[in-house]
């Protein structure tokens, strides 16, 4: 009885490796990221409202200090929570 | 050495609108006795806070963009400190691409309105 549990790929399933990240103020020649339109901010924090790491958004380390600090601004002026459940 | 700046205020809820517009002609006053230009002035008019602030969960957002001498944003943040019916404040030196970005802004707005 053939034991099927042990089911073997011809070729190894190609899971979605890592397709390459690039820094998308690079790309699209953004040169100042404004405090004051938190739409476009709340695409960098993750749904607790913290920042997301470079590792995961790929922006280069020039541009993700400007994004913390303007993110870090406009929540001084409370156009976004320090904390909260932002998308849910 | 004049430089721009940005600086955007809260001004708590309670006022009526026309307290609001007198505290906001009231900055504006000493700017200009400082010898300051201004560029743009927007009235965002109550918004949601995204976190209470004082107790209170809405608030006049106000912004000023003018160019004044660095000795000037010392005397305009003395005023906001002392002045209670201001929640929160933020003055901003504005970089080239700082500018570069509120002028095609402004200008883009211009065109749609136009």
């Amino acid at each position: 009885m053939a034991d099927n549990s042990e089911i073997r790929y011809l070729t190894p399933i190609k899971i979605d490796t890592q397709r390459d990240k690039y820094c998308r103020f690079r790309k699209n020649r953004i040169k100042y990221i404004d405090y004051k339109d938190p739409n476009f901010l709340l695409k960098l924090v993750n749904e607790q409202g913290k920042i997301l790491p470079r590792r995961i958004t790929g922006t280069s380390m020039k541009y993700q200090r400007r994004v913390a600090q303007a993110i870090k601004r406009s929540r001084h002026l409370a156009l976004m929570p320090y904390v909260g459940d932002l998308l849910k | 050495m004049t430089n721009r700046y940005e600086t955007v205020f809260i001004l708590t809820p309670v006022l009526s609108d026309d307290q609001a517009k007198e505290a906001v002609e009231k900055f504006k006053g000493l700017l200009k006795e400082e010898g300051a230009k201004f560029h743009h002035q927007e009235d965002w008019g109550l918004r949601k806070l995204a976190y209470p602030i004082q107790k209170k969960s809405t608030g006049f957002y106000h912004l000023l963009e003018f160019e004044s001498e660095g000795s000037a944003i010392e005397k305009l943040e003395l005023a906001f400190r002392r002045d209670e019916r201001v929640l929160r404040f933020l003055t901003v030196k504005l970089d080239k691409h700082a500018v570069a970005y509120n002028e095609k802004k402004r200008s883009k707005k211009s065109e749609v309105t136009a």
